[in-house]
């Protein structure tokens, strides 16, 4: 047990020894320096004279965004017709059938988002086809898109005064062939050598030693599952993601996959120092960020390896911890250590069931994607921090007396109403629809749906609740896990979540970028000694309290309803 | 307008050959040079393939090694949990059988020494594990159940325990079955 505490201790330390130097190489790679990887120089030059783009040629906020909207919107309406008509199309071995239109809808946004909630089964859902023509192409270029958005971010602060974001075609492509192609090249062999299967082969029949006849689905699996991971995707080729032992075959497996979700996303954070060089404010906010994703590990894993209190009237061992929804292989503790890290960093792959963490876990892991700042994902999790940021600014400002200012900039009524109304998107969408959900499930159970309310909840009770709270929340926060128990398949849920879906990421983008821009564009102040130092430990503890007390107000009632009573009842 | 709705074409395009075709290739490429050649391990008895190495079967013969309980049955065209609830009241009472039936398929057994992991089911349904406890608690049965002496078949468990630095010690039960076979 305590082998399996240090093994989580041990992933961590890793990851931060990885993400350091890759931090670095990312600021060198959007400035323009030279790196180990400027051999890719002629392939990518390539790609810009055959798509007729500059890469030079500047974007200001505005244009920056147009493009970047110009060819999501591409790409959702590609993945929605092509899911739809994949039963016609090549590379089906196992004859599966197109999705229903409300399904494509919701699994095309789903993947457009960075999100991967997944109303369906990969196995019976999908084709070899769309995992990777859909799909997978999904997971590289959403999470492109994520970075590129950062670095237009960036780019409003490394200059005093600037309208140049940068541009986007450059930064996108970079973002696919200078990290996530390459990484995704070395996590795919690793797996590949660990038994996760990489062939075009269809399921197997087999007769098995007890002689039942089974079929076993298989797939080209290794290289989704690399990029699922590194570009904070999540979504599985499996039904059951990385608890299925093709997905995640053994401990070493499992270690890698942990470090592929939080490797990019903590070396963003070094990444902003060094390409800003301010690497004392980078410090600062993985200060802040780590602090609360170590308190949670802590927490899960504690209430994990100690079992499900109800069992302990049932009077068997639980020295492995709670095992309902987890594999021995993979044991308690690194279950709980992923579901902290899936959820900080909007991943949402799952390699136990979350549906059966004891309620503080689940109460946990639900905080952690309303915060959806902790790392977060590819690019977007440090545009969900700056919003804090702005906030705390603001409120810093207010309290001391004095205009408020960020980067040099005067922070004024504009930017603070954008920073505003998005936290309060988050906190409206989700304990609206939450409601709307649980006023069906209690007020209209038999209304003549195809799947009917009542039938949606795999569990009673305040657990109930929690299920219908996390769809909500993992689709807002574009994470993707689910407690899965949910029959989120039909038109109710599909068409649901798909709305918050698209809200919930291209908002929490559009408003930092166009907060960036706008701050960008005004006169420099340079520091002086009445200036707030963002860089400061004072201003990080700061930040926390403004990430604490909004959270804690948008939705310590819904977590009373769900998770808590659920504890304070067993 | 039209001028980003052209390259977005194009790009797409690029990306879609370089991430959808080239890339799956590619690891395609290298799946076949690993063990199973990128179809899964396979583990054959007597030239026939009996299973995957990675995918657990079902066993409820009292004659073999029994696995964890699967919310699919071990269908592993599929895969799922019971994602149910810790403080789920039916699902309480489905472990309460478990433990029942468990204890009179396997006299002499008392409820403290049954580990959790053998009456709760796996996260994917198609755990290929137990726990060494969990395949230490049924060595009585299958001594009496074989008539093979009880320290045979612990000997031939303790064998089967496949230990790691930092993870669990488990013991995968197609295996296990298999080596069970061939004692004698």
């Amino acid at each position: 047990m305590n082998s399996e505490i240090l093994g989580t201790i041990l992933i961590f330390l890793i990851t931060l020894l990885l993400a350091y130097p890759l931090g670095k190489y990312i600021a060198k790679v959007f400035a323009g320096e030279k790196t180990i990887t400027n051999f890719l120089n002629p392939l990518e030059r390539f790609f810009f004279r055959i798509c007729g783009i500059n890469p030079n040629e500047s974007m200001n906020w505005k244009q920056f965004l147009k493009a970047m909207l110009t060819i999501n919107m591409l790409w959702l309406v590609y993945a929605f017709f092509t899911l739809v008509f994949q039963d016609k199309l090549p590379l089906n071995p196992d004859g599966n059938p197109g999705q229903t239109p409300d399904l494509a809808f919701n699994t095309a946004i789903s993947f457009l988002v960075n999100c991967n909630l997944q109303h369906y089964s990969g196995e019976s859902g999908l084709t070899y086809f769309t995992q990777l023509f859909v799909i997978t192409f999904l997971q590289f270029v959403s999470a492109a898109t994520g970075i590129a958005a950062l670095v237009a971010l960036l780019n409003a602060f490394k200059e005093k005064t600037t309208q140049n974001l940068g541009n986007f075609w450059n930064y996108f492509v970079k973002s696919i062939t200078r990290l996530l192609l390459p990484l995704s090249i070395v996590v795919a062999i690793i797996l590949a050598f660990n038994g996760t299967p990489a062939s075009f082969d269809g399921k197997d029949t087999i007769t098995t030693l007890q002689g039942d006849t089974v079929q076993v689905s298989r797939g080209p699996a290794a290289g989704m599952i690399a990029i699922k991971q590194l570009g904070t995707n999540g979504g599985g080729w499996f039904g059951v993601n990385s608890a299925h032992p093709l997905e995640n075959p053994n401990y070493i497996t499992n270690a890698v996959e942990t470090i592929s979700i939080l490797l990019i996303p903590i070396a963003l954070v070094f990444a902003l120092g060094f390409y800003l060089n301010k690497r004392k404010l980078a410090n600062v906010i993985f200060g802040v960020m780590t602090f609360l994703f170590v308190i949670f590990c802590a927490i899960n894993i504690y209430y994990e390896t100690k079992g499900n209190p109800t069992f302990d009237n049932l009077g068997i061992v639980q020295t492995a911890g709670s095992m309902e929804g987890k594999e021995v292989r993979l044991g308690a503790a690194a279950t709980a250590f992923w579901s902290v890290a899936t959820t900080s960093t909007s991943n949402g792959s799952v390699n136990g069931m979350h549906d059966s963490l004891t309620p503080v876990s689940g109460g946990i892991i639900l905080l952690d994607m309303m915060i959806n700042a902790l790392y977060g994902g590819v690019g977007v999790g440090i545009l969900n921090y700056v919003i804090f940021i702005i906030i705390a600014v603001f409120i810093s400002g207010l309290m001391v007396g004095r205009t408020p200012e960020f980067m040099g900039h005067k922070v004024e009524a504009r930017e603070v109403k954008i920073a505003a109304l998005i936290t309060l998107l988050s906190a409206f969408l989700i304990k609206g629809f939450t409601a709307l959900a649980a006023y069906m499930v209690a007020h209209h159970p038999d209304i003549a749906w195809q799947v009917k309310p009542e039938a949606w909840l795999n569990n009673p009770s305040y657990h109930g609740f929690s299920e219908m709270l996390y769809e909500y929340t993992s689709a807002n926060a574009n994470n993707g896990s689910g407690f899965e128990g949910l029959s989120d398949n039909n038109i109710f849920w599909n068409i649901s979540t798909g709305i918050i879906l698209l809200l919930g990421r291209f908002l929490p983008i559009i408003a930092p970028i166009a907060i960036a821009g706008l701050l960008a564009k005004k006169k420099f102040i340079p520091d002086s000694p009445g200036t707030l130092r963002v860089d400061s430990v004072t201003f990080g503890v700061m930040t926390l309290a403004v990430i604490l007390i909004l959270t804690a107000l948008s939705y310590l009632p819904a977590l009373a309803l769900g998770p808590i009573a659920e504890f304070l009842s067993m | 307008m039209k001028k980003n709705l052209f390259i977005s074409i194009k790009l797409t395009m690029v990306m879609i050959i370089l991430c959808a075709v080239l890339y799956p290739l590619f690891v395609a490429g290298i799946g076949k040079a690993t063990p199973g050649g990128g179809k899964g391990k396979t583990i054959s008895v007597n030239g026939k393939v009996v299973g995957y190495e990675n995918i657990g079967q079902k066993f409820t013969d009292d004659k073999y090694f029994n696995g964890r309980p699967s919310a699919v049955d071990y269908n592993s065209g599929g895969s799922a949990g019971s994602n149910k609830g810790p403080s789920n009241p039916d699902y309480l009472q489905v472990v309460k059988d478990r433990i029942d039936t468990f204890l009179v398929h396997n006299p002499g057994i008392k409820k403290e020494e049954i580990p959790a992991d053998l009456v709760t089911a796996s996260g994917s349904g198609l755990d290929p594990h137990i726990s060494p406890a969990a395949a230490y608690v049924q060595v009585k049965r299958i001594s009496a159940v074989r008539a093979i002496a009880e320290n045979k078949v612990r000997t031939l468990v303790q064998k089967q325990v496949e230990k790691t630095i930092l993870g669990p010690s488990v013991v995968n039960v197609l295996k296990l079955n298999i080596a069970l076979d061939n004692l004698k």
